[in-house]
């Protein structure tokens, strides 16, 4: 065994009394030569957990006194902090979430590589340099050599994630600790790194401490998984256990409640008909009839944007080129793509937030882009987006009545302010939200029912298309299960017509009727889901679907 | 319109959500710091509304002890400037040289001073010490200090009101517009900040006279910059923000998006930038007020109090200086603290 962790218990304080208990009393092994993945939701303890490893922890963490994590014969928890400076970045060492703001924008790679090499071997800086070449060559950074020289911002994010490999690998560690390594990258980048970090764990024969909230991402890399949820750990064992027969109620529930590209039931099962016991599988829905008139047409849509690349120079950039699409009454319409593909600007345009420089947009016998400002007011109404932040999107100065109010003022929905009131907290009944929310402020919601306030707010309007950005990807997967039923059943009750943005494929393939697979502003591939799914014809669409995690199940198939 | 919903006549009667105001009361209710320096605050704010009205030192200008008469409690030491006041009314009995050969006004002395003995020349009894000491007139300085709290709170307050509303404004147009309109104002920022503080304060001031309201408005007019430089870069930071993107999607209008929808979310911004500039500008008072371009000579402010103070030093008056730093320190610190705490309680994200 090379880490043993044994009733970790860390709490922070928050006042000058309150404390919050983050990880409670959690055991686990990391043996050698292994990949460990630590599985949870947002708040489940996963990365705290990681953290106290290296002691990494914040300022105002405590941790509990009878918690031990045994290392070498020694308890971590215990030692020295001069001794633990010494074990960070030689036997342990982390890959974080973000490689844009993991590394120092000031140094170049070379120096930041070679850093770790001086201190921890106390190599001459000609040989760490050297040794960062070929370190950059392991890790598949192509002509290494130049790219010494370069500073972090002229590398993409999957460079610099790999980078960041690099460094972590510099001295051979005992534990790489890979905290959600590849959540901010793009599905196709995911690939890579996930490939990348399987090979080297093997080739350096070390352990890996893989930390996600993806399980399908974790059936493909760990041995072992170890399941987390609120601060304790729900269930451990070896991934093919965890995999075919979990045995906790809260792992089955993760294992089925993110979409299947297989599959399409009526309603995703969430984890309250686990933890309940409840029936979680449902008919499959019926698939909806393609024709019928367009309610929105839009043709050759385009974007650019002009950037300042010199005194005089400007270079344009195409956010969305000539995009087209027809959708009817009822249906979803997917786009998916991977991150600068022009979806959200796709929305904008759609939505008239920001000028379009072509094409047009016909919705109810007009053109939305040839309206005036004034005369837009009324399709305003009729078209909502729904954001994809919802930390963000809603006006934190704002209490929930004023938030839901607001857009029926501006209408004239609701004949004073009282009628105006008493939709606002029919809606959110509707959206499954307690009548008292009207009082408080976003911030005292979840990110799951902030979304829903989101939702209500669109809803206030009586909107015919409803524009979901990403709307359900900042959310934890049990959560964006219960969003993506109540957004079906709301389409069913308000025969509502959804274009769906996400970059996540399995989500879209739930969703949507038809979809567009957008590529650098141009649409790559269009048509129906199903078979577009089942048979991609564009490289880059069979690239993207190829790079999706497929879980544990792909991976006993390939064996 | 698909989406038909039906208010539901069985809602639960729920009643209207405190508003914005309300809840930052009651957020601050529960900040003993807050609490206190508000009622410092309040204590200052009575105690100008008091010199206002005439309640309080209505009678700064009498002249009721002896010349720089010692505070109460350092009243036993010997005061010299007195004694010489009082030699020279001594010797005003002597006669000087006789020289009415030669003085052609001669013939009128006899008649001026029967005219002279018809009237009486009362010098009302001077007290050797007063509560906080006396200036070089004899005048009380706890009373100088309390009318110049009138003016120094009032130039001070009303200045940073005039120029958080001009930076505010200015700041929140050129942030959320850009494009023309932000350059233009860019060009107008760059103008003011690049021609010297005092020059502007003296082109000002030659323009508009002396007086209370001229130094409010010149101070307002050439310190809005650095709000104007704060406020619009939250403005492009926020204008680009989701939450007012939706509320461009809802069909709000600019104004709306600016007044209602971004400004409550900027407003800590301004709170401080108002605090600050509240005693940036009592500070401003006394330079004005030094270089004879402040608050008009009848008037008394902590400015023209520690003008005076800086000669007095010298021969070891301090209590003028005492006092007016006194006022100004233990109100500058109340209202920074205010501020503080009332930006605290309008934040709802910071409970």
């Amino acid at each position: 065994m090379l880490v043993r962790v044994r009733d970790l218990s860390v709490s922070f304080r928050l006042g000058r009394e309150q404390t919050a208990a983050a990880v409670r009393g959690v055991s686990f092994d990391i043996p050698r030569d292994r990949a460990v993945a630590l599985v949870g939701e947002s708040g489940s303890g996963k990365s705290v957990s990681a953290l106290s490893i290296v002691r990494l922890l914040p300022g105002n963490a405590i941790v509990a006194p009878q918690s031990s994590i045994e290392y070498d014969g020694r308890n971590l928890l215990r030692e020295p902090v001069e001794r633990l400076r010494a074990l960070r970045g030689r036997d342990f060492s982390m890959v974080f979430q973000e490689p844009m703001s993991s590394l120092n924008p000031v140094f170049t790679i070379g120096d930041q590589i070679a850093e770790v090499l001086q201190r921890h071997l106390r190599l001459t800086r000609r040989q760490a340099l050297a040794r960062a070449a070929e370190l950059l060559d392991e890790v598949g950074i192509p002509e290494p050599r130049a790219r010494l020289g370069a500073y972090p911002h002229e590398l993409s994010g999957g460079q610099q994630q790999r980078v960041m490999i690099a460094i972590a690998i510099a001295c051979q560690p005992k534990l790489l600790i890979a905290d959600e390594p590849t959540t901010a990258l793009d599905v196709t980048v995911q690939r890579q790194i996930l490939d990348l970090l399987t090979r080297l764990r093997q080739s350096y024969a070390m352990s890996l401490l893989f930390i996600s909230h993806d399980l399908a991402l974790v059936g493909e890399i760990a041995d072992e998984v170890v399941v987390m949820r609120e601060g304790e750990v729900r269930e451990s064992g070896p991934v093919d256990r965890i995999f075919t027969v979990p045995q906790d109620a809260y792992t089955k529930a993760l294992l089925a409640c993110r979409p299947r590209l297989d599959a399409r039931p009526r309603r995703l099962p969430v984890i309250e008909d686990f933890m309940r016991g409840g029936p979680t599988a449902s008919a499959p829905r019926e698939a909806r009839p393609a024709g019928g008139p367009p309610l929105i047409e839009a043709a050759g849509l385009r974007k650019a944007y002009r950037l300042k690349t010199g005194l005089f120079a400007r270079k344009t950039i195409d956010a969305v080129r000539d995009v087209s699409f027809r959708l009817a009454r009822g249906c979803t319409l997917g786009v998916v793509g991977e991150s600068g593909s022009g979806k959200t600007t796709l929305a904008m345009l759609l939505m008239r937030l920001v000028d379009a420089g072509g094409g047009s947009v016909r919705f109810g016998g007009k053109d939305l882009l040839a309206l005036s400002e004034r005369e837009m007011m009324a399709f305003r109404r009729r078209i909502q987006l729904i954001f994809q932040n919802p930390y963000a999107s809603l006006n934190p100065r704002f209490t929930v009545g004023r938030i839901l109010t607001e857009p029926m003022k501006i209408h004239g929905i609701g004949k004073d302010e009282d009628e105006r009131f008493e939709r606002a907290i029919a809606l959110l009944g509707r959206v499954g939200m307690p009548a008292e929310s009207i009082y408080k402020y976003p911030h005292e919601f979840s990110g799951g029912q902030r979304q829903r306030i989101a939702i209500a707010r669109c809803l206030t309007l009586q909107p015919d298309i409803l524009i979901c950005d990403e709307a359900v990807s900042a959310l934890d997967v049990s959560v964006q299960a219960t969003v993506l039923n109540l957004l079906l059943d709301l389409q069913e009750e308000f025969h509502l017509t959804y274009i769906f943005i996400s970059h996540d494929l399995a989500v879209v393939k739930y969703m949507a009727d038809e979809i567009l697979v957008m590529n650098q502003g141009e649409v790559v591939e269009a048509g129906d889901a199903e078979a577009i799914y089942a048979a991609p014809a564009h490289p880059y669409t069979k690239n993207l679907l190829s790079a999706i995690p497929r879980g544990y199940a792909a991976r006993a198939q390939a064996r | 319109m698909s989406a038909v919903l039906e208010p539901n006549a069985g809602a639960p009667a729920v009643a209207r959500s405190p508003g914005v105001w309300d809840a930052a009361w009651l957020r601050l209710k529960d900040d003993p710091v807050g609490m206190g320096a508000l009622a410092v605050v309040l204590a200052f704010l009575t105690l100008i509304l008091a010199s206002v009205l005439g309640f309080a030192a209505a009678d700064w200008e009498r002249e009721k002890g002896v010349p720089y008469a010692y505070p109460f409690f350092a009243g036993d030491r010997e005061n010299v400037e007195a004694q010489a006041m009082q030699g020279i009314a001594i010797g005003k009995d002597r006669r000087p040289i006789d020289i009415s050969d030669v003085d052609p006004l001669a013939p009128k002395y006899r008649e001026w001073a029967e005219r002279a003995a018809k009237l009486s020349l009362i010098d009302p009894p001077r007290l050797a010490t007063l509560p906080a000491g006396g200036d070089r007139w004899g005048r009380d300085v706890l009373a100088k200090a309390i009318k110049g709290t009138q003016i120094s709170v009032l130039v001070g307050v009303f200045a940073a009101l005039v120029a958080t509303l001009i930076g505010t404004l200015l700041g929140a147009f050129s942030g959320y517009f850009g494009r023309r309109l932000g350059d233009l104002l860019e060009w107008v920022y760059n103008v003011f900040t690049a021609v010297p503080t005092i020059l502007l304060i003296f082109a000002f001031a030659a323009v508009f006279g002396r007086g209370i309201g001229t130094v409010i408005l010149i101070l307002g007019l050439t310190g809005w910059t650095g709000t104007y430089r704060l406020v619009r870069a939250e403005y492009i930071k926020h204008a680009s923000r989701e939450y007012v993107r939706a509320a461009h999607a809802i069909g709000a209008s600019h104004a709306s998006r600016i007044f209602v929808h971004i400004l409550p979310n900027v407003s800590h911004v301004v709170l401080v930038q108002l605090s600050l500039l509240v005693v940036a500008f009592i500070k401003a008072e006394v330079i004005l007020s030094f270089l004879g371009l402040g608050v008009p000579i009848e008037m008394v402010s902590w400015g023209t109090m520690l003008g005076e103070a800086q000669n007095e030093l010298i021969t070891g008056k301090w209590w003028q200086l005492a006092a007016a730093t006194a006022f100004m320190a233990m109100f500058v610190t109340a209202f920074s603290l205010l501020t503080d705490a009332l930006r605290d309680a309008l934040d709802p994200r910071l409970r």
